[in-house]
């Protein structure tokens, strides 16, 4: 069938500045550049194009350029492009859209609307390059008191605490969606900088167990390569329930995606499909969740933390109760921007709630019932960067998860063709040509930057409001305002407006 | 499996402990070196055979709670009684062996070991097993089972016998999803009763080799008649697709 789609993007080539070397060809995983032998000219596919900028950004001479496609349609509020395009697809092929990374629509984005505070006169701000300032943050269970004998020693018993030099973690990804050059650079870095990262459900390459202090593993309801070395090695335990890209439905890992590489760590046979059943079937309930969180903690003798993670939805803040109840020691919530490498379009960009509110929502209702301690909340879905932090650390998160934010230092562009395991930056693919272009020793590099950038910008902010540890922010939404928000939306942050 | 007898078995009587003591309790007989434990009294204690990763045996009377042997990797536990839901939960490696009746998700996810169940199972035994190398789940259950046995299947084996209820299976949605393994079937299920994606056929000398095998090895945990057992005409189950969904989705 001819399609009717008009080109995304052009690409240009300046000529003058051409030298045919063909760079662009080999980097182009989506086939667009070719040379045309009998021209003797270099060419273009540009309906191919996914403007991801590897050509760009590898063409020696600066002769390329990606524009969007300036075809124009009749102008029409309703029927945009993208509608008109999604139905031209589904028209040719009857499938469920799929797509990759995050929602990538407009839906109010609250970190734009809240503002940090800072010191003036009356309590004196602190310089962070000369005075010590703590982002140490501990992830797991706190007892409601503590007791002391007479020796003034600790009688309390905790329950395993992780100590985090920085409150930012690299969220779930597995191997399989993203390549295994990518979990090594997440793994060094991780290590590196004092922080957790984290396997996604894909299971853990026996190359990397070594980095097994800084990992969360994860149980998802696929279970793929959960073994006992694999729960050994861990740092942390997640069970998987919901993902914010996609919540309430299963994954789907096609056979070509299953290499003999990815087949070792899921452990199922090379090519067949890897299919992650939308519910966990041993659980149906918050009892159930407690039943599995404690296989969990029997099956690594109450040495390691158990995470939950869900998706957040309308009714996280009832279910996050249930979930500290069920003995989860974290709680992870993802929010509507939460990415993924491969979902249905749909429900990407029409299924979950801002991250935002579900934090807020969360951290209010734990506190009200007594029991936020019980648990840390980590948050992720769109943190973009040291700001956003903040202002979660502000409304109560103890830490956040970066997925995208990860994938960007790493190279990605966003093109969102993760699902079509065609990356040509090499991130989300199993192609071992593609893959090879992620170097672990850089990708490490990179990633460690940018939590060292990150680390740097907090302390500033902190440093600028008067206080110098991490704690004394965590939950202080007097830290915080918001402007440009309703009435309704500052009572969910649990915000004052700007200026009162 | 047992290869020192000579050890005392050690007994517990396991009324009125919590399952933590009670597996606290095995995990120090385990690391001792104990190889045979007779567990009296249990009653819905969980996670039996969790964290014990030596080929220890257990022996339990009484009923034990969910999640017997979930995650185990091992250990060779003998019920005499019956066993609640997700027995078997993602195990690695053992063997259970129920006397009596098992609850749901017997084997979910399960990438290695055996299950023998002497009665019937609840609702969606042997859902999403999977193989991997030279590790294969193995399920014989000896009644019948309820809807979706099979569901999701990616790999093992699951037999079903139908010894209590005159070969009659009334369970619907088997296999549905099933993309891997097989399910082999003794008396009638009609097509209406499968999973779109699963398939009908008379076994092949290469899985008569298997049920023979594995029915004499029921007979002989139950001491029940393994030729009687294999007169009757057995059904195998089959994915039809090992790609159920690839068609749906589009970039």
């Amino acid at each position: 069938m001819k399609t009717y789609l008009p080109p995304k993007f052009l690409v240009e080539r300046d000529l003058e500045r051409c030298i045919k070397c063909e760079v662009c060809v080999n980097q182009c995983s989506f086939d667009n550049h070719y040379y045309d032998a009998e021209d003797d000219e270099m060419k273009s596919r540009t309906e191919n194009c996914a403007g991801c900028h590897r050509c760009v950004t590898f063409c020696p001479t600066g002769a390329l350029t990606v524009r969007r496609n300036p075809l124009e349609y009749r102008d029409n509020y309703n029927w945009r492009p993208e509608y008109i395009e999604d139905i031209i697809k589904q028209a040719e092929t009857g499938s469920i859209l799929l797509t990759g990374m995050g929602n990538d629509k407009g839906q109010r984005i609250y970190w734009d609307h809240l503002v940090l505070n800072a010191s003036q006169v009356t309590n004196p701000s602190i310089d962070p390059l000369r005075e010590p300032m703590e982002l140490t943050t501990f992830l797991g269970g706190k007892p409601d008191r503590l007791e002391l004998d007479a020796d003034r020693k600790l009688k309390t018993k905790l329950t395993p605490q992780v100590r985090l030099e920085v409150p930012v973690m690299f969220a779930a990804m597995s191997y399989g969606a993203v390549s295994l050059n990518v979990h090594q650079s997440l793994a060094r870095a991780a290590t590196e900088m004092g922080t957790l990262w984290n396997t996604g459900e894909g299971g853990l390459h026996p190359t990397l167990y070594k980095y097994g202090k800084n990992t969360i593993v994860q149980v998802a309801s696929g279970r793929f390569g959960v073994h006992p070395e694999y729960l050994d090695t861990a740092r942390v335990v997640e069970i998987k329930i919901g993902q914010g890209a996609k919540p309430g439905i299963g994954g789907h890992l096609p056979g070509e995606k299953v290499s003999a590489e990815v087949s070792t760590t899921r452990m199922i046979p090379q090519g067949t499909d890897a299919l992650s059943p939308a519910p966990q079937h041993d659980i149906y309930s918050i009892e159930d969740l407690a039943q599995l969180v404690y296989a969990l903690k029997e099956a690594t003798h109450y040495q390691k933390p158990v995470s939950v993670k869900i998706a957040a939805v309308h009714n996280s803040a009832a279910i996050a109760s249930g979930m500290v109840r069920a003995g989860a020691d974290i709680i992870v919530l993802d929010g509507l921007r939460g990415a993924t490498g491969a979902a249905p379009k749909v429900i990407r960009d029409n299924v979950g709630i801002p991250i935002e509110l579900a934090l807020a929502s969360v951290d209010s209702r734990l506190r009200q019932e007594g029991i936020r301690n019980r648990a840390s909340i980590v948050i992720s879905g769109g943190i973009r960067g040291s700001a956003d932090v903040a202002k979660a650390v502000a409304l109560g998160a103890d830490a956040v998860y970066i997925g995208t934010a990860a994938l960007i230092a790493l190279g990605c562009r966003l093109c969102q063709q993760c699902h079509t395991g065609k990356c040509a930056w090499g991130i989300c693919t199993s192609d071992l040509f593609l893959s090879k272009r992620i170097n672990p020793e850089i990708g490490a590099r990179r990633l460690a930057n940018l939590l060292r950038g990150w680390s740097l910008e907090l302390k500033e902010m902190l440093g600028g409001m008067g206080i110098n540890a991490l704690e004394s922010l965590r939950g202080n939404r007097l830290a915080l305002r918001g402007v440009g928000l309703n009435e309704n939306e500052l009572d969910t942050l649990g915000v004052r407006m700007a200026g009162s | 499996m047992a290869t020192q007898v000579n050890e005392p078995k050690i007994s517990i009587d396991a009324s009125g402990l919590y399952y933590r003591e009670l597996n606290e309790r095995l995990k120090e007989l385990a690391n001792n070196g104990t190889r045979q434990v007779e567990l009296h009294n249990v009653y819905g204690q969980r996670y039996i055979g969790t964290s014990l990763n030596a080929p220890l045996e257990i022996e339990i009377h009484g009923t034990p709670g969910n999640d017997l042997g979930a995650f185990m990797d091992g250990p060779r536990i003998t019920v005499y009684g019956n066993a609640q839901d997700g027995c078997g939960n993602t195990m690695n490696d053992g063997e259970i062996i129920v006397h009596g009746h098992a609850g749901d998700i017997i084997g979910l996810s399960a990438r290695g070991g055996r299950i023998f169940v002497r009665d019937s199972v609840g609702y969606r035994a042997g859902i999403h097993m999977k193989e991997y190398q030279e590790k294969k789940p193995t399920v014989v259950i000896g009644g019948t089972a309820q809807d979706f046995l099979g569901e999701y299947m990616a790999g093992g084996v699951l037999v079903l016998l139908g010894l209590n209820g005159g070969g009659e299976h009334r369970a619907n949605f088997i296999g549905t999803g099933m993309h891997g393994g097989a399910v082999y079937l003794k008396g009638n299920v009609e097509k209406y009763q499968l999973g779109r994606e699963v398939g009908m056929a008379r076994p092949s000398e290469d899985d008569w080799q298997l049920i023979k095998k594995l029915v004499v090895e029921f007979a002989g945990h139950f001491k029940y008649n393994a030729d009687e057992i294999l007169k009757g005409e057995f059904i195998k189950l089959f994915p039809l697709y090992l790609r159920p969904y690839g068609r749906i989705y589009a970039p």
